[in-house]
């Protein structure tokens, strides 16, 4: 009897352990990808479907907002288990700690050594491949029939196509499209020992060998990827240099891809950048076999024959045949021409002091030589180390300094009589504001403090050491360089305020002429005119922002198509304006957005500002014999300008900090000068190697700039209204 | 002023108001016209017209799904619903913080209401650019991260400050009397405040629950940032996703930023006969 009972207690503990054991293994297994097209999305869904193991959950994210966002979610313990991301961010993930070793997640055989390499960073493997990429050449077969063996023959069909054609389409201006030519010339982006590359006499050379393919017309200047797109798709261009992502919106045009042609001036091949696309393991998904089992699985050769088939994506794997796919076969065959990416962390440092470099030597601004020894000089300046770490005692003594000083007098105010009985009397206004004093408290000030401190500490995010005042020092002295350089604080200083000033007349300007005329008595369709001219306030800016960048686009835009249709029918002879190579033309776009967006909203002031304005004292001016300007400076100005000085501050501060229109419409072109403080800012914490404590310290300068012009505006202000005051 | 002089002034005026309405709606049409278009070839034009006029555009953003174990998702819908619940949360906090706290530093005085104004108008001189970080760490400490209630705490940071010197300005525009009157007639200082003042106060709060709409439904930095499932995301984010950085489609991201844009102005102009009255009450006093 006894044993029947341990028997089915034995038993009962066995099946206990085994519910939670399969508990513990169902726990679902968390993965972050980036595809955006339904091609790759539904190989994802196919493959998955096929995984044997716990409950997988996917999230695609925006392109754009992946990698900023992989790195906090990791590690604070929210991010994904695995995640598909490009081999190149490798180097920065591991500094990052959000990569974890792959381990047997990687399949023993199947990869090439160039493969392996890629996704190996100090001599650990950390991911596992799944497919490669690199652009190649797109041919319309409508247009061309024989491939010439050369980029310079490609350029020399430019007399045989029909006119308007280009023969060639790729972004020029863009260092990764450049690559390829950079690398036939036997330049590099990155050298060996992590420095900048991309000067020196072949770097200048493959400059040189692009502006005369441009001076030809054989390849068109401006050229992003979505005008790439639309010159190939719409036959304007013969060839297109891109990569498998430019098949999906292609439609139904008839074309083909190969591999680069050579450079017959160097008689090397183009190799472009070779991508790595595979699976990487947070640290914590890398100690779970059953997240290593899906990461095999993604890997496996039957995933890559899913991902092959839906969406035609060229696998990493050497074991897996192409089969009879042309598409397929060119980006495998330029597979073996490519350099791949490297992955050290100072190879992102690359790109922006090199598409500078590159626009202003392709724009015809700089010589090859300067321009490129100028990037190389950003790029030492962004990678330079970060200041020493110093001695945060001196900080807690004046911190405790301080709070100690503070309590003494708080204490001795509370003391005295007087203020007890304003406490007292304070009582009833408290109960109204003591939850917005918590609200206020815990979700702006709060921040704000620690993004103040955050200015005190330098180094990768992660590993920040307190450096004092360091950061400040660096900015205050232009990093010792000289101060009014180009990127310099004071010059971003200057153009800032110029930038306030000319948008605050203009809004001003406008706003109120146009609130002026609309008050006009008498005036018919009155609504009408009011509803259609607040329109760019109630559309969302960073819509209009964009719509205004591609109508300054110097090709295409729809600046230069009025500047045509002028020339047409005025018989003027306009040069179309490239709007971002200078610093005047691009700070006039960034202003010509900054003012649509903007006048509504002093035009509404304007307009409730004048319904304060009694008719009477405007009649009795009448009556007086002042005459309609004499009324307008004399009475309704003086009038509104209380209501109208507050707004004038507010919508100061705004433009002061207007961060979308500059980052969208000129991006800082050319070459950064049309930069402000916080697109400065901006760029130190998320393109320039993540350095937020020194963003930080641009915030808490400029948070300081504010504070001080708005003080002295109201000191202005006051002495302004005691001398209005004498005034007849 | 003889007649002719009036005709005259009245046809000047007319032409450069149509000037100032061209200038205004020029950028707007051109978005209207690439949402409508096919896929020409591009050529500079001067004019807004859709080329090859189409409306898949549209249809593919609205249509947009995904295929999950329990169904076919509308993500559109979904999307949409979250950005119109999130903006409406972030408006309602904004606006039931704001209004007491207005009412107090309009109506009485007390001891730090002056650093008080000060250090709220200073918090809008900091650039969100550094305070996003911070704010990524507190929202994990409270667990809200990837939440709704998430993004409202963040948008509910800046609308929040805002909202108060609106509602102040309009606060002090109306007369103290009207309380007092009330107070005479045996009203406590909080039911003249609730029955007299707020509805006085009334466009001027619609007007600053737009703003604070607005704000937060156009927002899309912080969105794609915070959030990190798709169920949860804001339309702005989907919208980020047509212009990605090898597969630009602007015609779908024209298209979508219409119908993203549609709701809010149809708010804007169901409310702009306020938006005059709103602002005019004093102005945005600082």
């Amino acid at each position: 009897m006894a044993a029947r009972w341990l028997r089915i207690g034995w038993l009962a503990l066995l099946g206990w352990l085994m519910v939670t054991g399969t508990a513990a293994a169902a726990e679902p297994i968390r993965l972050w990808h980036a595809y955006d097209s339904e091609g790759e999305q539904k190989a994802l869904t196919e493959i998955l479907e096929t995984f044997e193991g716990p409950q997988v959950i996917t999230l695609g994210l925006p392109f754009d907002a992946y990698a900023s966002k992989l790195a906090p979610a990791i590690s604070l313990g929210d991010g994904p288990d695995l995640y598909i991301d490009m081999h190149e961010r490798l180097g920065d993930y591991q500094r990052r700690g959000i990569v974890g070793p792959v381990g047997d997640a990687l399949p023993g055989h199947g990869f090439s050594p160039t493969v392996l390499s890629a996704v190996t960073v100090d001599g650990e493997v950390l991911g596992v491949p799944l497919s490669r990429k690199s652009v190649a050449l797109y041919v319309n077969t409508d247009l061309v029939d024989t491939v010439p063996p050369t980029l310079e023959g490609i350029a020399a069909l430019r007399e045989q196509l029909p006119e308007g054609v280009y023969p060639l389409a790729y972004e020029a201006m863009n260092p990764y499209a450049h690559a390829p030519i950079l690398h036939a010339f036997s330049g590099t982006m990155l050298t060996d020992n992590a420095d900048f590359g991309l000067v020196g006499p072949q770097a200048e050379a493959s400059l040189q060998f692009v502006l005369a393919l441009i001076e030809q017309g054989a390849v068109p200047a401006d050229a992003d990827g979505a005008l790439v797109k639309d010159l190939f798709r719409s036959g304007q261009a013969a060839f297109a240099i891109s990569g498998p992502w430019l098949a999906g919106s292609l439609g139904d045009l008839d074309y083909r891809v190969v591999p680069l042609p050579k450079v017959a001036k160097t008689g090397q091949p183009m190799r472009p950048y070779l991508t790595v696309e595979a699976v990487m393991l947070s640290p914590d998904g890398a100690k779970r076999p059953e997240v290593r089992a899906l990461a095999r699985h993604l890997a496996s050769a039957r995933a890559a024959r899913i991902r092959q088939r839906q969406a035609r994506t060229l696998t990493a794997r050497d074991d897996v045949v192409v089969g009879d796919d042309p598409f397929l076969q060119a980006f495998a065959a330029q597979a073996e021409q490519t350099v791949p990416m490297p992955t050290a962390p100072a190879m992102r440092a690359t790109w922006e002091p090199a598409r500078h470099a590159v626009r202003k030597v392709l724009r015809g601004q700089s010589e090859p030589g300067p321009a490129l020894r100028e990037a190389h000089r950003r790029f030492v300046d962004v990678m330079r180390p970060p200041p020493d770490p110093a001695d945060p005692w001196p900080a807690f003594a004046l911190l405790g300094a301080l709070s100690l000083w503070g309590a003494f007098v708080l204490v001795q105010r509370v003391r005295s009589q007087q203020l007890g009985r304003r406490l007292r009397a304070s009582m009833p206004a408290y109960a109204y504001v003591a939850h917005a004093v918590l609200a206020v408290g815990i979700i702006v000030i709060l921040p704000l403090l620690v993004g103040a401190a955050t200015s005190l500490f330098a180094g990768p995010a992660g590993e920040m050491r307190y450096v004092g005042l360091a950061n400040f020092v660096e900015i205050l002295t232009a990093r010792g360089g000289p101060l009014l350089a180009s990127g310099s604080f004071y010059l971003v200083l200057l153009v800032t305020i110029v930038w306030t000033l000319i948008n605050v007349t203009f809004h001003l300007g406008l706003g109120l002429s146009i609130g002026l005329l609309l008050a006009q008595p008498l005036l018919r369709m009155r609504a009408i005119y009011r509803v259609l001219l607040i329109i760019p306030w109630a559309v969302p800016n960073y819509v209009t922002a964009l719509a205004w960048k591609g109508m300054f686009h110097r090709q295409f835009g729809a600046v230069t198509g009025i500047i045509e249709a002028l020339n047409e029918h005025l018989g003027t002879s306009i040069e179309p304006i490239s709007w971002f190579a200078q610093f005047s033309t691009a700070f006039t776009a960034n202003v010509a957005t900054n003012v649509w967006l903007g006048f509504p909203f002093m035009m509404v002031v304007t307009i409730g500002a004048l319904t304060g304005v009694p008719k009477d004292v405007l009649e009795a001016a009448e009556v007086d014999g002042a005459n309609r300007w004499q009324r307008l400076w004399r009475v309704t100005l003086p009038m509104i300008r209380p209501s109208l000085m507050p707004a004038i501050t507010l919508g100061a501060i705004w433009t002061f900090n207007m961060f979308n229109v500059v980052f969208l419409v000129s991006g800082g072109d050319p070459d950064g000068t049309t930069d402000i403080l916080v697109s400065e800012a901006y760029r130190w914490a998320f393109t320039r190697e993540a350095q937020y404590g020194y963003a930080a310290a641009y915030a808490v300068l400029i948070f300081v700039l504010l504070l001080g012009g708005t003080r002295l505006l109201e000191l202005w202000k006051t002495s302004w209204a005691r001398a209005g005051r004498g005034d007849p | 002023m003889s007649i002719r002089r009036n005709r005259l002034e009245s046809f000047l005026i007319h032409a450069a108001l149509v000037v100032a309405v061209c200038f205004a709606l020029y950028p707007v049409l051109w978005v209207v016209s690439l949402a409508l278009s096919g896929t020409p070839a591009p050529e500079p034009r001067a004019i807004p017209i859709p080329q090859e006029p189409t409306l898949d555009h549209f249809v593919s953003v609205v249509g947009s799904t995904e295929e999950t174990p329990d169904g076919t998702l509308w993500l559109f819908g979904l999307q949409l619903f979250n950005s119109v619940v999130v903006a409406s949360a972030t408006a309602l906090a904004g606006i039931l913080i704001a209004i007491p706290t207005a009412y107090a530093l309009a109506r009485f005085n007390f001891v730090g209401k002056q650093t008080g104004i000060r250090s709220l108008l200073a918090t809008q001189m900091f650039p969100t650019v550094a305070s996003a970080i911070p704010l990524y760490l507190i929202l994990d400490a409270l667990g809200l991260l990837n939440s709704r209630t998430g993004l409202v705490l963040c948008y509910a940071s800046t609308s929040v400050p805002f909202a108060i010197f609106q509602l102040r300005a309009a606060f002090e525009a109306i007369p103290l009397d009207l309380e007092e009157a009330a107070m005479v007639d045996g009203a406590t200082r909080f039911e003249a405040f609730r029955k007299v003042v707020l509805p006085v106060a009334r466009p001027a709060i619609a007007v600053t629950a737009l703003f604070a709409f607005m704000s937060a439904y156009n927002e899309f930095i912080l969105a794609a940032t915070f959030l990190d499932d798709r169920t949860t995301f804001t339309l702005p984010v989907l919208l980020q996703k047509f212009i990605g950085e090898y597969n630009a489609q602007w015609e779908k991201f024209a298209a979508g930023a219409i119908v993203v844009s549609l709701p809010v102005m149809a708010l804007f102009y169901w409310l702009q006969r306020h938006l005059v009255a709103g602002l005019a009450s004093g102005g945005v006093k600082g």
